[in-house]
């Protein structure tokens, strides 16, 4: 082992059943490093981290730690036994207990507690990472980032030498993501290693010292961060030279027809959710987003068209006649389609099959009585995974064993499948690898070109620059602003979404 | 976008899809009960065609006694895997559900007297009202469970507790006992077929549930819903309407349960019939390797459930264990089964044959 | 949502208790005086609780809480309320409740003969007087005024010694048991189980378990013997309801029995539908048990109210056992219950 390596893993082998997610892979982390992991959906990081963190038990290869020598990690104590801490990008801790508890909870040394001694500890524990929460307030009242950094503040509580932070950024917002940075500096003083698994190359750049690509489970190389600009490091995630991405919009986007019937039309639409009333159209071959803050209401605007919440009032038209849409039976019948924001609550059919999960929302348009035959619904998944490129063993494979990015497109597969007039997309690329966001974004597009109309509702405004004609803006759950042509920037849509006070920006 | 090269999965034999499904759980059950009997007292499986005492050749035997037995309980499974499946959890009212059914079957058929000399009214008409009410009292447990969100347990144990005092006002507390030979058929045997009727209907059953099954969505829904609801409500399904339809259907296999149990001795007493049939129900379910708190299911592995429970229960009597010792050693038949079935064990049990499979090889190439 | 949670429960509650209503209304009869001559205490009704075993539990038990029922009605200057449960505890906790209640006499038909003794000696200590009937209690004597019961044992030796009058070559038994551990089982069961012992060689106990007093298990278990090839010439079962299940198993393979056929049918209670089934010659035997004991109770509490010494403590009720070859349409007609 070298002298200032905190952690060395050597040739690791890992495979599942019909699938090999690690061949011979190496990582080094050093001592008060910042390092980030990197790699398309399916290239492996998952699978190296929970190795790394005893979930799995790799097949081949080594796994050294500093003063340890080799070690084997059969086990999630295993690993936290010997330093080693993660914090997973979906909160895994108990929401109805409160901070300090969550910070102790497993931990305790003898079966007696003393409340008052621990929530003592707690706090001076979150002071001095500037965590702002008291301790005795219930965890499920903090917001995503308070909790994120409470399971942060668990980890350093445990004297980890190695800290794994895996997809922290996804549900913060720009304040919450530097308060995190902040953090990570001060741990990275103290000398802890950090592996920063996520996708956003900005923050990468911001605060990372070197980087680790994988690719299809196999190592491309370790690079230091000064060494390796952006287009080269994207390059290497995907085995190829890629186009300048900011060019995408460079064809010319077929003018809206601005005197056309709408193909999906609302007044006065509001629901149970606060939404509201607001007034709402889109026209064949548009694509159109909604953006905002966290919380501005952009989904529950959607959910409202869809009928997913419950609608309060609003007059409807699809093709200019008056329908009634309260339920999503009748807006997939008038042909609309949704893709919710949590795949995870309102996405998948975890137990369910791939095949199930992509003909659920046809097979239920087509009827109760019109079962597809096991080969029809067989042939509609296959031509969908082929279509998205999705990465699955079979069919038959139930979709929570798929990762996150390959379940996301199985949920858009399904949609397509109905062959919606108007596809509302709700963070279709979260927690999807850069490759596949060009190539839904590109899909979307051409959509659009063949007359379907398209909502795209994404936190990462460029995404939404590049792919939508019209913006709408949302603060505080009212639409404030729209947005076309252009005005289409980054700085006018900041500006709308402040609203007349100047941001520094 | 490229697609990857995709090998094709080798086509997986059919020995093999089984042992991985849960349907092994019940089947090696069966098997092991099968095997205990046969070194034990092979005669166990005899079977033979006698004459009863109407004059007609029927076939008996342990086999048969099963097969006969478990009717009810298998066609109560039916209904209850998809209760299960839907909502997450068990309706135990069905044994007072049956005593209902019975007792309204009883009602018609023998009118205000007790013991009439003819029947008041066709069968057919009997059978049809008892579905019509089990259904009803379904709907009952099913509009609990699904609109006022109450848990199936708790839901379901109203009817569990005024069921057979529902069942004695029926007929006002007496027990009237049906006196046609036509009826007494469907409970044991139709002059001419040596079957046991009970078996075939409950074979019919079984055929009218897999056609149901493969010509609609059934088991698509209610899986969905099962596993996810908020998802099912986004993709266009009506969970409670779903939820709401499995006790209806369970509401009919009652009655058909119940049509058997008052044809075998043309009566039924209302406070005994049937007892404990829940626990069991819910047990052949559980023992079909199916989860108990829903989502996706396998109704034959529940069938097969419902008969190894018969199976065990036969036994036990062959061996003359006191009918009071008999429910501790189900249970512990049973536990041995649950905890093999278990996850956990069974990864530890695939594992041990990964490592004897990778030894073999070894020690042929030795 | 909460509040629609409340509200559902609460309605379901409701709903449950007017079903309860319902289905009690139907029992509690106004009938006139069975039995003559009205009890009425000199200040307003007689206070009674009445514990008894489920009136659903039996041909039996039906007619004997409908005989109460009449017999104890308020026309008949009674004020009567009544508790049914088969489980012990239930049972102890309704006397406890009843004594609380201040009634003047407590009824007891005991679905397990132990555990009595406190809640006899508080009857006492509240001067409540206590009467059993239909079933004993392990309780010494002093702690009841009366107990009017069928003698279960001598119920068992009745139909055994009818058994042995049959003069068979070999008994081989078929031993169908009550529930255990009530005293009808035990009373019944010991009859026989002496019998056996004494005269191991001429008799056999082929099979014997618990029915539960319930026609489908017994057919079960003769099922399982007629299965298991193993001979057997009587069936010996404690109910009529199980002595059917029983003749359902001989019926379906093809083994007769009745008078001058292979296996003789031995039942108990008396049922109408039974009687008629030794009419018919299809069964051989069954014993008697009284349902009628409210004439029995109302002599003693008469006496009682006057201040009068009862004779015996323990009054026995005559009962007997039919024979199919001597049985008449009258008996059925008379003793038939139901």
């Amino acid at each position: 082992m070298k002298e200032d390596s905190l952690l060395e893993m050597r040739g690791i082998y890992k495979s599942f059943p019909g699938v090999k997610a690690l061949q011979n892979v190496d990582f080094t982390l050093r001592k008060g490093e910042i390092h980030a992991l990197m790699g398309e959906n399916g290239a492996g990081k998952s699978t190296l981290i929970k190795v790394l963190t005893g979930v799995h038990v790799k097949d081949e290869g080594d796994i050294s730690l500093q003063g340890k020598g080799k070690v084997n990690i059969h086990s999630p104590q295993d690993a936290q036994k010997n330093g080693i801490s993660t914090v997973y990008q979906e909160i895994t801790l108990c929401p109805n207990l409160s901070v300090a508890e969550n910070i102790y909870i497993a931990r305790g040394k003898g079966g007696l507690v003393s409340w008052r001694g621990m929530n003592k500890k707690a706090q001076k524990l979150l002071d001095s990472l500037g965590i702002a929460v008291k301790a005795t307030q219930q965890l499920a009242s903090c917001s995503i980032a308070v909790q994120q950094m409470v399971a942060i503040a668990r980890a350093v509580d445990m004297d980890c030498s190695v800290l794994i932070l895996d997809e922290p950024t996804s549900s913060l917002d720009e304040s919450e993501v530097a308060k995190l940075f902040v953090l990570m500096r001060q741990l990275k003083e103290r000398g802890v290693g950090i592996i920063f698994v996520t996708h956003f190359l900005d923050q990468v750049y911001e605060v990372c010292d070197r980087i680790t690509v994988l690719r299809d489970g196999q190592l491309v190389g370790e690079y230091e961060i000064e060494n390796l600009p952006r287009i080269q490091l994207v390059s290497k995630m995907l085995g190829k030279e890629l186009d300048d991405m900011a060019d995408i919009k460079g064809e010319a986007q077929p003018e809206i027809d601005k005197s056309s019937t709408p193909v999906y039309a609302a007044e006065g639409l509001s629901s149970s959710e606060g939404i509201g009333p607001y007034n709402f159209e889109i026209r064949a071959g548009e694509v159109n987003g909604f953006t905002g803050l966290l919380g501005s209401g952009r989904s529950e605007s959607v959910r409202a068209i869809f009928g997913a919440d419950k609608v309060t009032g609003g007059k409807v038209k699809i093709d200019g006649k008056d329908v009634k849409i309260t339920k999503p039976r009748q807006a997939m019948a008038h042909g609309i389609a949704y893709l919710p924001e949590d795949r995870k609550r309102d996405g998948i059919v975890g137990d369910l099959s791939v095949r199930d999960n992509i003909i659920l929302a046809l097979q239920v348009k087509t009827g109760f009585f019109k079962p597809f035959s096991k080969a029809k619904a067989t042939e509609f998944a296959e031509e969908y995974i082929k279509l998205l490129d999705i990465k699955t063993a079979s069919v038959n494979t139930p979709i929570k064993s798929l990762s996150g990015g390959n379940q996301q497109k199985v949920i858009l597969a399904r949609w397509l499948l109905t062959h919606p007039k108007y596809l509302i997309l709700d963070e279709p690329t979260r927690g999807i690898d850069i490759g596949t966001k060009t190539d839904i974004q590109k899909l979307v597009l051409k959509l659009a070109s063949e007359g379907m109309c398209v909502t795209f509702i994404s936190s990462e405004t460029d995404e939404m620059l590049r792919t939508c004609s019209r913006l709408l803006v949302m603060r505080d759950r009212k639409l404030v602003g729209e947005l076309t042509g252009d005005q289409l920037t980054q700085a006018a849509v900041m500006n709308t979404i402040a609203g007349g006070e100047k941001n520094a920006e | 976008m490229p697609s990857k090269n995709k090998a094709v999965p080798p086509k997986t034999p059919l020995w093999a899809r089984i042992t991985k499904h849960q349907i092994i759980i019940p089947i090696a059950a069966l098997l092991a009960l099968a095997l205990f009997n046969l070194i034990a007292d092979p005669s166990f499986f005899r079977i033979e065609l006698k004459e009863n005492s109407a004059g007609n050749m029927i076939l008996s035997g342990n086999l048969i006694s099963i097969i006969d037995s478990g009717s009810e309980l298998a066609i109560l499974a039916l209904g209850m895997t998809l209760v299960t499946a839907a909502s997450g959890g068990q309706d135990i009212s069905v044994g007072a559900a049956i005593a209902i059914s019975g007792s309204v079957m009883l009602r018609v058929l023998c009118g205000n007297n007790s013991h009439p000399t003819s029947l008041q009214a066709p069968i057919i008409v009997a059978l049809l009202v008892a579905c019509l009410v089990s259904m009803a009292f379904g709907a009952f447990n099913g509009a609990l469970v699904a609109f006022f969100k109450i848990q199936p347990m708790v839901a379901t144990l109203i009817l569990f507790t005024a069921g057979r005092s529902i069942a004695a006002w029926i007929n006002n507390n007496e027990l009237p006992i049906v006196s046609d030979e036509t009826f007494s058929y469907f409970g044991n045997n139709i002059p001419g077929i040596p079957i046991p009727t009970p078996f075939l209907i409950a074979i019919v059953c079984f055929i009218v549930t897999w056609l149901f099954m493969k010509f609609t969505n059934i088991s698509l829904y209610v899986q969905s819903v099962g596993v996810n609801e908020k998802t099912s409500r986004l993709n266009g399904l009506n969970p409670e309407f779903i939820k709401l339809m499995t006790y209806v259907l369970l509401g009919l296999c009652v009655a058909i349960a119940a049509f058997i149990k008052v044809s075998r001795i043309s009566t039924i007493n209302y406070s005994v019939v049937a007892k404990d049939i829940e626990m069991d129900a819910i047990l052949a379910v559980a023992l079909g390797g199916n989860a108990l708190s829903g989502g996706k299911f396998s109704m034959s592995a529940s069938v097969l459930g419902a008969y190894v429970i018969q199976f065990l229960t036969t036994t036990l009597y062959k061996f003359e264990v006191k009918a009071t010792a008999l429910p501790a050693y189900k249970a512990v038949v049973v536990i041995a089964l649950v905890v093999l079935s278990a996850p956990t064990v069974r990864e530890k049990l695939s594992q041990l044959s990964k490592k004897f499979r990778k030894k073999a090889p070894a020690a042929k190439a030795a | 949502m909460k509040m629609k949670k409340i509200l559902a429960v609460l309605s379901t509650a409701a709903l449950c208790t007017a079903m309860f209503a319902a289905c009690g209304d139907t029992s509690s009869s106004g009938g006139s005086a069975a039995s003559g001559g009205a009890a009425g205490g000199s200040d307003g009704p007689i206070k009674v609780g009445i514990i008894n075993n489920d009136p659903n539990e039996s041909g039996y038990r039906t007619a004997n809480d409908k005989d109460l029922q009449e017999a104890f009605s308020s026309a008949n200057g009674f004020d009567a309320k009544f508790a049914y449960s088969m489980k012990n505890d239930e049972q102890i906790a309704a006397a406890q409740k009843f004594i609380q209640d201040e009634v003047d006499y407590l009824l007891i038909s005991a679905a397990d003969t132990a555990g009595w003794d406190s809640v006899l000696k508080d009857a006492q200590a509240a001067g409540v007087s206590v009467i059993l009937f239909d079933r004993t209690i392990d309780a010494s004597e002093d702690l009841y005024e009366a107990s009017i019961v069928s003698d279960m044992a001598k119920e068992g030796t009745t139909a055994v010694e009818w058994l042995k009058g049959q003069n068979l070559d070999s008994y081989k038994v078929i031993h169908i048991q009550g529930v255990m551990g009530s005293a009808a089982q035990k009373g019944r069961s010991q009859a026989l189980t002496d019998a056996a012992a004494a005269d191991s060689g001429k008799w056999e106990i082929v099979a014997e378990q618990t029915g539960e007093w319930n026609a489908e298990k017994a057919q079960q278990i003769v099922q399982s013997v007629i299965d298991s090839k193993k001979e057997f010439n009587v069936i010996y079962a404690e109910n009529d309801d199980m002595a059917k299940g029983a003749v359902a198993a001989l019926d379906k393979a093809g083994i007769s029995h009745g008078v001058g056929k292979d296996v003789i049918v031995m039942g108990f209670d008396c049922n109408k539908w039974a009687l008629q089934e030794l009419l018919d010659q299809n069964w051989n035997y069954d014993g008697q048990c009284n349902p009628f004991q409210s004439s029995y109770i109302k002599d003693v509490i008469d006496k009682l109210e006057k201040g009068e010494k009862l004779e015996q403590k323990t009054i026995i009720m005559d009962e007997k056992g039919f024979d199919a070859t001597t049985i008449t349409k009258e008996d059925v007609d008379k003793y038939g219950i139901g």
